[in-house]
């Protein structure tokens, strides 16, 4: 196995577990945990995950390939979700995107070369009153202009650039590397 | 506030949003001192047949989308059913809607105390909150104040009963990953068991077999958060809010060309027009009002003519003044035994926007979201709503065959009806409404033939 779960992850499953009649219900969440701690889903991770929890890989690889939010590549730190939905494309969220691809060089569903920034054109993110707007992690950019979009992405790849130098050999990117893939876990 | 239909006595109530603007509002301490879990303790002195007879009572009905009415969803689960789940759907996704979110960051107690109440209503020992994985903030506020409901023993604990014995809950967060479809509460049932967010056939009814093959309640995150001041001050006090057979207050999310945006509480009573021009401030840079979304992008729009409308549930299906959606002129669309639609409350979701609007790009990115957000499962929908999303495009982009506008109500009316859940109507209607209240508009992009 070349991926494992860290001490604390395995204690969160463990109380996870706990919380449904059935291990299989706990698949999401521990998708979640994996995709924390590995930076994204290859492979190695979905076998982890399905033996972890008894289930047929293809059933996970099933249930990671349906939403959006987990990643079988390996793409930048910070994803930037921009809605373009109604409420922000009637008040400028085209706008707000094309800005942010052309000040990072990228098209939406790409990442920046440096691994900081992934761009992706969301659907509705609920904060329709205050249009346009993204999300990045926990946090909520608001009302946007293209101002507000210059110094938030300064913002953001300067605490990005903080925590990688914390990292020694640098570069955050997954927490582990991720060896080769055996053909015979190729999906 | 001179606002028409109205009653005085439900002009400025606030029930769900009581508590915003109060500082930690997210906090237990703050929540109790403001008479939080007060009317928890007034439930479990009443029998849990009582309390959905005073929902009932209340007429409140689900806040998100279909406005079932919640008593008697309760009322459903078969009483000799052991094992009762509740599911709080918190997967506010539906394009225009940002209630449930701004609920849930300022005052995630009061669905805490609405689900306990709820839990011991339909006698539900293990509730699940199942939250938009995006929403990744709320949800480390929900999580904490489940931590502390938890650290002050109101949940999973013994409490004792009116009638004797003991009633505890356990409440589970439980994420979503990004896919709208998981709104539909099978679909949703689905992913909280661990599998892709495939909706079900329906019978059966998740009452009787829902979550893990066991009876079980979906409720709104907004419906839930009604329940506590309905058992404090009354199933009458909150029918009486409301008009009609709705009662208590609605949240609106207005959205779009207004110049004053925002999430407000109103009396149920209100109408567009009303909301838009004086709530809202009506529209700005002197622009005029062209047409308003009334409750997320699934539902039919409304023109200048059908504004005088009140929100209310029974008003949007029914009303007069608001035309029936066709499917070519003069063919009106048959929701099944000759039913006519007009169009729905909704989630709350209003986007209005101004005679400055390409109706036909904003008609082809509702239908490029729903082409994205289709499941695969249903044929119509998988493929219908990918052919919608194709040729309102090219529309938009003044590219249109001849004969594509009709070709979009025909598809419109292939997908109703015939897929497994309502995502097929969710783009099916909105299609026929635009194309019936702004015809010209599609017509105007069909390419000219030298």
């Amino acid at each position: 196995m070349a991926l494992e779960f860290s001490a604390q992850a395995k204690q969160r499953i463990e109380r996870l577990l706990t919380q449904y009649p059935t291990k299989q219900a706990a698949l999401l969440p521990v998708l979640h945990l994996a995709q924390d701690e590995f930076g994204y889903l290859p492979d190695e991770a979905l076998h982890l995950v399905a033996d972890t929890l008894q289930l047929p890989a293809a059933h996970v690889f099933g249930v990671i390939t349906f939403y959006t939010m987990f990643h079988r590549e390996k793409g930048g730190r910070n994803e930037l979700m921009v809605c373009t939905n109604v409420s922000c494309m009637l008040r400028g969220g085209y706008d707000i995107l094309h800005h942010i691809e052309s000040r990072l060089g990228i098209k939406a569903g790409e990442s920046t070369p440096d691994g900081c920034f992934h761009l992706v054109e969301e659907e509705c993110l609920a904060a329709c009153a205050n249009a346009p707007m993204m999300i990045c992690g926990d946090r909520y950019f608001l009302d946007l202009t293209p101002q507000k979009v210059d110094a938030a992405l300064d913002d953001l790849r300067k605490r990005w650039q903080e925590r990688t130098r914390q990292v020694p050999g640098g570069g955050e990117g997954p927490a582990k590397t991720v060896a080769g893939v055996g053909p015979e876990r190729k999906f | 506030m001179g606002w028409q239909g109205v009653k005085e006595e439900a002009k400025g109530v606030k029930i769900v949003t009581k508590n915003f603007g109060v500082p930690d509002s997210h906090k237990l301490a703050t929540y109790r001192s403001r008479g939080g879990w007060d009317a928890f303790k007034k439930a479990l002195a009443l029998a849990p047949a009582a309390i959905v007879d005073e929902i009932k009572k209340s007429n409140l009905r689900g806040r998100g989308g279909a406005g079932f009415p919640t008593g008697l969803k309760w009322s459903f689960v078969p009483k000799e059913a052991r094992t009762v789940y509740l599911v709080v759907n918190a997967d506010e996704s539906e394009p225009g809607t940002c209630k449930d979110r701004e609920l849930l960051a300022y005052d995630p107690h009061l669905l805490i105390e609405g689900m306990a109440i709820a839990s011991y209503a339909i006698r539900c020992q293990h509730a699940y909150i199942y939250i938009r994985g995006e929403m990744i903030r709320e949800a480390k506020i929900i999580q904490a104040a489940i931590d502390e409901a938890y650290a002050a023993g109101l949940l999973g604990a013994d409490h004792s009963v009116g009638g004797g014995g003991a009633f505890r809950v356990d409440i589970t967060l439980h994420r979503g990953a990004g896919a709208y479809i998981c709104g539909e509460e099978t679909a949703l049932l689905n992913s909280l068991e661990g599998r892709r967010g495939w909706p079900r056939l329906k019978p059966p009814f998740p009452a009787v077999k829902g979550l893990f093959q066991q009876a079980t309640v979906v409720n709104n995150v907004e419906t839930i958060m009604n329940v506590p001041a309905i058992i404090e001050k009354g199933g009458e006090w909150f029918n009486n809010l409301g008009i009609g057979k709705s009662g208590g207050t609605r949240i609106v999310c207005v959205s779009g060309h207004v110049a004053k945006p925002g999430v407000f509480e109103l009396p149920i009573g209100i109408s567009f027009k009303d909301l838009i021009f004086d709530v809202c401030g009506g529209i700005p840079n002197g622009r005029k009002f062209k047409g308003l979304i009334p409750g997320g992008t699934s539902m039919p729009p409304l023109d200048a003519g059908e504004i005088d409308v009140p929100i209310e549930f029974d008003a949007l299906t029914s009303d007069t003044r608001i035309k029936d959606v066709e499917v070519r002129p003069g063919q009106p669309f048959d929701m099944g035994n000759g039913r006519r639609l007009k169009t729905m409350a909704g989630s709350g979701g209003i986007v209005v926007f101004d005679d400055s609007t390409d109706v036909v790009a904003l008609c082809a990115r509702i239908m490029r979201f729903y082409a994205h957000e289709s499941c695969g499962q249903c044929t119509p929908c998988r493929e219908g709503s990918g052919w919608l999303a194709r040729v309102c495009t090219r529309l938009a982009a003044g590219d249109g065959h001849p004969g594509d506008v009709d070709l979009l109500g025909t598809v419109a009316n292939g997908i109703a009806g015939n897929t497994i859940c309502a995502l097929g109507e969710a783009a099916a209607w909105p299609m026929m409404g635009f194309l019936t209240k702004f015809r010209a508009d599609f017509e105007a992009k069909i390419r000219k033939v030298a």
